[in-house]
């Protein structure tokens, strides 16, 4: 029966991913990054730690390292509480054998190394191992100390600090393709670093108006080109997206492209520019696209074509009619981040109720899934889901009305190579991996050409 | 018995082991530094067989330790026993040429170039090259990047088969994977060539030059630019043109404002390499199109070298090509939009009238002038200020006058106090070159309002500008139009310009010499030891010390020493701690003689 399931799942989904591993931080999870290869997935939380996971060769992640990157401060000057929460985090392309990340708070970035040891030096002159002082007399030659085995240490040490350069909170930071430099942005300004300078950087974006009264927008994510290493987008409170090319000049004010996609008219609301707000922008692998996610939909921009996006997909257009609701709790304001997959061929989005969302850009099907401890249980296959408008088809449709909407995945993260997820759902990190690559070897899912019957649209909502 | 004596002599060095150690960041690196120390007691061979060993697998220290190591061991081949066993150095530093950290892999290949100069041309082949080699095809691009600085010292030394490989090592490291490794091979690029034979430098070094010129990053492009001013010095004044003029021509017109930069900032180099002819035809109209270009940065860096590329024109040619191409560039320049691009300019430009000579610069670089005196920013005009000598030599600074007094003022009372601060210090030089006239009557006042600024930078500033004055227009001078002024402070309400008038005296009793001082000054002072305000009196006490050796004993015995012993009697503690501070100088530099009744 299990194995007849199995097939029966693999056919209905293009994925069918099991669940194999819960881990619950300490603090809610405010950012999820895996490492170039994929062996290595770090966690920052609310409470200002980060913690690596290591994938074992079993192709299981366990808690590699856990440091405290940030500490709550105050700034005296501006009377202000500086949370410790971390924003971002980025890891650098290997340099030797120890890995180096990026982690940022509202307002200072750090570098972090974490490296192995294992060895230690052994052998003093005036004082035994346990450190008592030896007897003078006794000591008539000298010893060099030697180094012996000793069981793996995983240490994580400060390398860099980078702080004082941004008046507003840090919502992003990207490291460029030159491996010399990264970016930081803040809701004004946009800053470049070189990795091995701190005091100084060179503000290359800034937004800020004379008057603080004429601000129309801010800046809400900014990432650097995979390959191109002038190249950088960012993208707007109101819905743009641009992309700047550094080598025209030392001030990117100037956008070289803008994305932008000209609004429906007879759609217009009080909410159309508050949920066209994008929320995160994300370079395809191939460096050819760009997604974006904004409140209701994640869009997929050919870097060649500014007017409208190649592909839009519908994240929970359900939720187009509680927009007045969701408004009044602030929930329209939450920060949803998107991903691809390895071959940019699968996106991921986060959504309410512990949903989140993928779409196959080749077959144009969806699915959605669940992250929560009810229904993960060790290596047991997720089961779509459905949100029902009206009337319930199913006995497992879930009614709109019946959403929890603090129960929200915000952070996501897709293994660069293999078909492993990472969702942060409030402390809980769920890690997901594609029945089809146990070990990991397989990396091309086999995508079924059926269209099931659950995932058909649900009918288009009335207004 | 020589047991009791050893103890004695090894525990220093016991100690210093020991802290390599150390849990404290500063012991380990003390410990470090003293290295050569514990080489020396532990003899060569133990050196070789433990402490190196030791050292090569302690890579996991603070950045400053590994620094100070790498250092150290650069210096190390006397304590392994001398050129026979240099190689033994090579295991450590290999591991710290391989660490992140890129300060330290610096040092470590400094250190390794330096001993490799230690190395018998048969351990080169057989120790030092094998080592390159693994750094060079080393799996992290730490020991890669660390190569390309290895290839240039061990080339000359070795058999020409080895020389093969080196080349094919190093071309492979210009087309590596990653950028860090190719901006490496890029920037070192230039000193390999340096000892490569003739005809492998236009066979291998001209097409990595032009691959690495034309690479996909902009951050490789830009440090192929003085790889080709290096090349360039090589190559014989024919070949130029065919092998690297095309490449530095695309480099100028680069799409990337970095890499345009890059050659405006090298220009000069560049025009010494290529010598007068090239630089005649191509480097004129590249520098013009710096001068426009639509980046400010890279306008900035060519503004910065108007002066050193006119002057190291061909002669024969000089003067038409500033006039006819350089100087209507320029003169966009001043009213460009960007204060930077201004103010590099200003830095520069009077000492365009040094090649132009009087009549040219009268007619067509004064009027620039004067346009950057009035200019918005106050850099752009300090710039001109500051570099008013190389007109004068020409021109007289009297024609500039006119102008130069309203901007003076304009800067002289600036909003920004640093602004002010940097007028300040061009004041002695105006006033040598204006003379003493045209000061009292123009810039006299602005000297003593600085005195009564409300930033105390601003008026110790001032104190000593007027220091600087007395030395150069002399002591009756001083007497006739600044010491009344200082001193009528002293009556000032305001205790802060009291002080002033204190300060003051400090700077200016030893060029007014001690007829002054004992005359006009010591008066003020000795009056002033009653003043109400204690930062006032204490300051009082500080100034008599500081006045001490100017006046004669008479005047100390009489004048001097009964207030200070009365100011040692206050009920203020500094004042009372500065007036026994000053009867105790006062007493040592008169050798006893006024006070030793006390």
């Amino acid at each position: 029966e299990a194995g007849v399931g199995g097939f029966y799942q693999n056919k209905k989904t293009f994925f069918s991913f099991f669940f194999i591993l819960v881990c619950d931080p300490a603090d809610v999870i405010s950012t999820v990054e895996f490492n170039q290869t994929g062996e290595f997935l770090a966690t920052g939380d609310k409470g200002g730690r980060v913690v690596i996971f290591q994938r074992e060769p079993q192709g299981e992640y366990n808690v590699y390292s856990t440091f405290q990157s940030h500490e709550p401060e105050f700034d005296y000057l501006k009377s202000l509480e500086i949370e410790e929460r971390i924003n971002k985090i980025r890891w650098l392309p290997l340099h030797n054998p120890a890995h180096f990340l990026l982690a940022t708070n509202d307002k200072t970035i750090k570098l972090w190394k974490v490296s192995e040891r294992d060895k230690r030096a052994e052998g003093y002159n005036l004082r035994d191992e346990e450190g008592r002082l030896k007897d003078l007399s006794t000591v008539t030659t000298l010893q060099v100390p030697v180094l012996r085995p000793m069981d793996l240490l995983v240490e994580a040490s400060p390398r860099r600090v980078f702080a004082n350069a941004h008046a507003y909170h840090i919502n992003s930071i990207s490291v460029n393709s030159d491996c010399e430099t990264y970016l930081s942005a803040d809701d004004l300004r946009i800053n470049l670093w070189n990795l091995n300078i701190t005091d100084r950087s060179f503000n290359i974006v800034d937004l800020k108006p004379e008057n603080m009264e004429d601000l129309s927008e801010v800046i809400t994510v900014a990432e650097f080109h995979p390959h191109h290493c002038h190249l950088l987008a960012f993208s707007s409170s109101t819905g743009t997206t641009r992309l700047c090319d550094m080598r025209a000049s030392a001030l990117c004010d100037q956008h070289a492209k803008l994305f932008e996609e000209a609004a429906d008219p007879s759609h217009r609301s009080f909410f159309s520019e508050i949920v066209s707000s994008v929320s995160d922008v994300k370079f395809s692998h191939s460096g050819r696209y760009l997604l974006t996610r904004d409140y209701l939909t994640v869009k997929v921009w050919d870097l060649n074509m500014e007017n409208k996006p190649v592909e839009t997909y519908q994240v929970h257009d359900y939720l187009r009619t509680k927009l007045c609701s969701l408004y009044e709790s602030d929930c329209i304001f939450d920060k949803f981040e998107c991903a691809w997959n390895g071959t940019d061929s699968v996106i991921m989005t986060g959504a309410y109720n512990n949903y989140f969302r993928m779409f196959d850009r080749a077959s144009l099907r969806d699915v959605t899934l669940e992250a929560s401890r009810e229904v993960c249980k060790r290596r047991a296959v997720l089961q779509p889901r459905r949100v029902c408008v009206g009337k319930k088809q199913k006995e497992t449709d879930v009614s709109v009305d019946s959403l929890d909407f603090r129960k929200k995945i915000l952070h996501t993260a897709w293994h660069p190579k293999e078909n492993i997820i990472a969702i942060a759902a409030s402390n809980n990190l769920y890690i997901f991996q594609d029945r089809l690559t146990p070990n990991g070897h397989h990396n091309t899912p086999e995508i079924q050409s059926a269209p099931p019957k659950w995932q058909t649209q649900p009918n288009p909502p009335t207004y | 018995m020589a047991g009791a004596e050893g103890d004695d002599s090894l525990y220093p060095i016991a100690v210093l082991i020991d802290e390599l150690r150390n849990e404290d960041v500063q012991l380990r690196l003390n410990s470090i530094k003293k290295l050569s120390t514990i080489a020396l007691a532990l003899g060569v061979e133990r050196t070789r067989t433990e402490l190196l060993p030791f050292l090569t697998d302690t890579i996991y220290d603070e950045d400053e330790v590994l620094l100070a190591l790498a250092e150290q061991l650069g210096s190390f081949t006397v304590l392994v026993g001398g050129p026979e066993f240099v190689h033994c150095l090579l295991p450590p530093l290999e591991s710290l040429a391989t660490v992140e950290e890129t300060v330290v892999r610096d040092k470590a290949v400094e250190s390794l170039q330096k001993i490799s100069q230690e190395h018998s041309p048969v351990d080169l082949e057989v120790h030092f090259v094998p080592l390159v080699k693994r750094l060079a095809s080393g799996d992290w691009f730490t020991s890669r990047t660390s190569a390309c600085g290895l290839f240039s010292v061990c080339y000359p030394r070795v058999s020409s088969t080895v020389k093969a490989e080196i080349r094919q090592h190093f071309r492979t490291l210009c087309s590596d994977d990653t950028p860090m490794v190719r901006r490496a091979a890029s920037s070192k690029l230039g000193e390999f060539a340096k000892v490569l034979e003739l005809d492998y430098v236009k066979s291998d070094i001209i097409p990595l030059f032009t691959a690495l010129a034309s690479d996909e990053q902009d951050s490789v492009r830009l440090l192929a630019v003085e790889a080709g001013v290096s090349i360039a010095t090589l190559l014989p004044q024919e070949d130029l043109e065919d092998l690297v003029m095309p490449t530095l021509r695309q480099a100028a017109e680069d799409k990337s404002w970095r890499v345009r930069y890059m050659v405006a900032d090298k220009f000069s180099e560049l025009q010494k390499a290529v010598g007068p002819e090239i630089t005649k035809n191509d480097l004129v109209p590249a520098f013009q199109n710096l001068l426009k270009d639509c980046e400010a940065e890279v306008r900035t860096a060519a503004a910065n070298k108007v002066k050193v590329f006119c002057e190291s024109l061909p002669e024969d040619s000089r003067e038409t090509i500033i006039m006819t191409h350089i100087l209507p560039c320029v003169k966009e320049l001043v009213s460009d939009t960007n204060q930077h691009v201004k103010s590099a300019l200003a830095s520069v430009i009077m000492g365009l009238s040094t090649i132009l000579g009087k009549d040219n610069t009268v007619e067509h670089l004064l009027p620039l002038f004067l346009v950057q005196l009035k200019d918005e920013y106050p850099e752009v005009r300090l710039n001109i200020i500051s570099n008013l000598d190389c007109v004068n030599e020409v021109i007289g600074i009297r024609q500039l006058s006119q102008s130069l007094l309203p901007a003076i003022v304009e800067l002289a009372e600036d909003a920004k106090w640093r602004v002010r601060l940097a007028i300040i210090e061009y004041m002695p030089l105006l006033a040598g070159q204006l003379g003493v006239e045209f000061f009292d009557e123009k810039l006299n006042s602005l000297c003593m309002a600085w005195l009564i600024d409300h930033v105390y930078a601003i008026r110790e500033a001032a104190t000593c500008n007027l220091m600087k004055l007395v030395e150069k227009f002399g002591a009756e001078w001083a007497q006739n139009t600044i010491v009344p002024k200082v001193l009528g402070m002293a009556n000032d309400s305001n205790y802060l310009h009291r002080m002033t008038t204190l300060f003051c005296i400090n700077a200016l009793s030893e060029v007014c010499g001690q007829e002054i001082t004992t005359k006009h000054m010591l008066p003020v002072v000795l009056k002033m030891s009653t003043d109400q305000v204690a930062n006032v009196r204490f300051n009082v006490a500080r100034c008599l010390q500081k006045i001490g050796p100017v006046l004669d004993s008479s005047a100390l015995q009489a004048d001097v020493k009964p207030v200070l012993e009365k100011l040692a009697t206050d009920q203020d503690m500094d004042v009372k701690y500065f007036a026994l501070e000053a009867i105790s100088v006062i007493t040592l530099i008169n050798g006893h003689t006024v006070y030793d009744s006390m």
